[in-house]
């Protein structure tokens, strides 16, 4: 307990150093906006500034520009952000404002519009972001932990479990007896497991590792959850079987008439199902960062060393809060994708 | 609203690792997981059923047993019963033999007593005749010349007196 107190004692301080002097430069954009720059994608792996050097981990970036590939390091930009530092591969010359990278103008510089967005052109962008990385990061951790897991299991798999084994054991067991059989039933729920099992532990591993000082905030990512609900959508639609198909062009037991209107809405469910799953485990990711960053960004608003202890309290109880949630969103995310699995391999029934 | 806008780059990364590691791990975690975790719940359930069974069975050979030494118990009781019968019949077969003997012996020895007491009885009967004869001789030869007729008419009494 007392070292789980230390611990996020040590987040709250590690978050605090990272965020006073982007607070203090962005002041005019507002006081929140150092939370903006925590919940997005990065191109470099920010971890702290002392005075007004930062320090970061320059991140590889990937572009590809009409057809060409340019392969550079973030650390070329200088930490800037606002376009003035730019790096010239060949013909190309690129900048990067506000996180996206821009193709400079005949300038050399930046056309903005009314509203202060570039309207340069924009290189095909595959860079290793922050999130990427990140993600490669907890990819390494989930081998490491189920390969050990899995060679356990080749040695000695009717034993008793052992170390991690009975961390992930009941896990394991969990998304097959609670999440899996219930709601796709015996018989097909087996084609299923692994990926409910790849995403329960994506996801939840992910969400533990967001909530690490300076980590990314990947699940919290749309492009990921967005990403992770595609494949839902695209196992459900594959692997069913007539009787769903039935029931969205055909619902039984329906008068002809109501079918006009019946058709079209069971379409727009099929898309609204994954819609849904991404932004469930977006918002709720990144509501749990923005309010924990909130709280101690209460220090800086009020300006007060004695808002101090209130913040580590409070953010303390959110950090812990979040733990659940980080289980809870994987455990719904792979919850509704069992669900709409087992609508898909359903057998017909009598109504 | 860069926030709600999914990044193309991160698209592609993301569903490149993810196939990845789903691919790899199906294959390398969750089949030798899943695999042997089935093997073990089927290993659980077999060795309950199995122990079911042997409680049932240990439950029959107890039954059994039981069942055994009850008759074993029924078996020892009749023939217990059998051999007390035997001895009584025994003793009570020996005893009426013996009784019987002995009446016959007694009977027999009371016969043989009757024949010798007649014949004693008889014999002194004779001896009582000759001495009566005798002194009676001896008496009437003082009296009587001639024997002869007092001699028939003495045996002529003693057979009276047989008769008794």
């Amino acid at each position: 307990m007392r070292k789980l107190l230390a611990a996020s004692l040590l987040l709250l301080s590690f978050i605090s150093l990272n965020v006073s002097p982007v607070m203090a430069a962005e002041e005019e954009e507002g006081k929140t906006a150092f939370i903006m720059h925590h919940i997005k994608d990065a191109h470099d792996w920010h971890i702290v500034d002392i005075g007004d050097h930062a320090i970061s981990i320059p991140l590889p970036i990937i572009l590809i520009t009409d057809g060409k590939l340019d392969v550079f390091s973030s650390g070329e930009f200088h930490h800037t952000d606002d376009g003035s530092v730019p790096v010239v591969r060949g013909e190309n010359t690129y900048l990067k404002y506000h996180e996206k990278i821009y193709l400079a103008d005949e300038n050399g510089g930046l056309t903005m519009d009314a509203d202060g967005h570039p309207t340069n052109a924009k290189p095909f962008n595959i860079s290793i972001t922050k999130n990427v990385a990140s993600m490669l990061i907890s990819v390494a951790i989930i081998f490491a932990v189920f390969f050990t897991v899995a060679n356990r299991y080749k040695k000695n798999g009717v034993s008793a479990p052992k170390g991690v084994q009975s961390l992930i054991e009941p896990l394991v067991l969990f998304v097959r007896d609670e999440i899996a059989i219930p709601n796709i039933g015996k018989h097909h729920y087996k084609k299923f497991m692994p990926f409910l099992l790849t995403v329960f532990f994506f996801i939840f591993i992910n969400n533990l590792l967001g909530l690490l000082p300076g980590a990314a905030n990947l699940t919290g990512n749309i492009a990921i959850t967005a990403t992770l609900a595609v494949f839902t959508f695209i196992i459900t639609t594959f692997s069913a079987n007539k009787n769903y198909w039935k029931h969205i062009f055909a619902m039984p037991g329906v008068p002809k008439p109501l079918l006009l209107i019946m058709i079209p809405v069971e379409i727009l469910g099929m898309f609204t199902k994954p819609v849904s799953l991404t932004i469930r485990l977006f918002a709720n990711i990144t509501a749990g960062h923005i309010i924990i960053l909130s709280i101690i960004g209460l220090i800086f608003i009020f300006q007060s060393v004695a808002v101090g202890p209130v913040s580590v309290a409070l953010g303390s109880a959110m950090t812990f809060l979040e733990l659940l949630v980080a289980f809870i969103q994987a455990y719904v995310f792979t919850l509704l994708s069992s669900i709409y699995f087992g609508g898909a391999v359903e057998e017909a029934h009598d109504h | 609203m860069d926030l709600i806008i999914p990044d193309s780059g991160l698209i592609i990364w993301q569903a490149i690792i993810f196939l990845i590691v789903l691919l790899i791990l199906r294959k390398f975690a969750w089949k030798p997981i899943l695999g042997a975790l089935s093997e073990r719940e089927a290993s659980i359930e077999n060795a309950l059923l199995a122990a079911e069974n042997a409680k049932k069975e240990m439950a029959n050979l107890k039954a059994e047993n039981e069942k055994l030494l009850e008759q074993a118990r029924l078996e020892r009781d009749n023939i217990l019963k059998g051999a007390n019968e035997a001895a009584k019949q025994i003793t009570e077969d020996a005893k009426t033999e013996a009784s019987k003997i002995s009446s016959k012996m007694i009977e027999d020895a009371k016969l043989v007593i009757d024949t010798e007491k007649k014949a004693a009885l008889s014999e002194v009967k004779n001896q009582v005749a000759l001495l009566t004869i005798e002194v009676t001789e001896k008496i009437l030869r003082k009296n009587l010349s001639e024997d002869k007729a007092q001699q028939e008419l003495v045996e002529g009494y003693v057979k009276d007196l047989k008769l008794n």
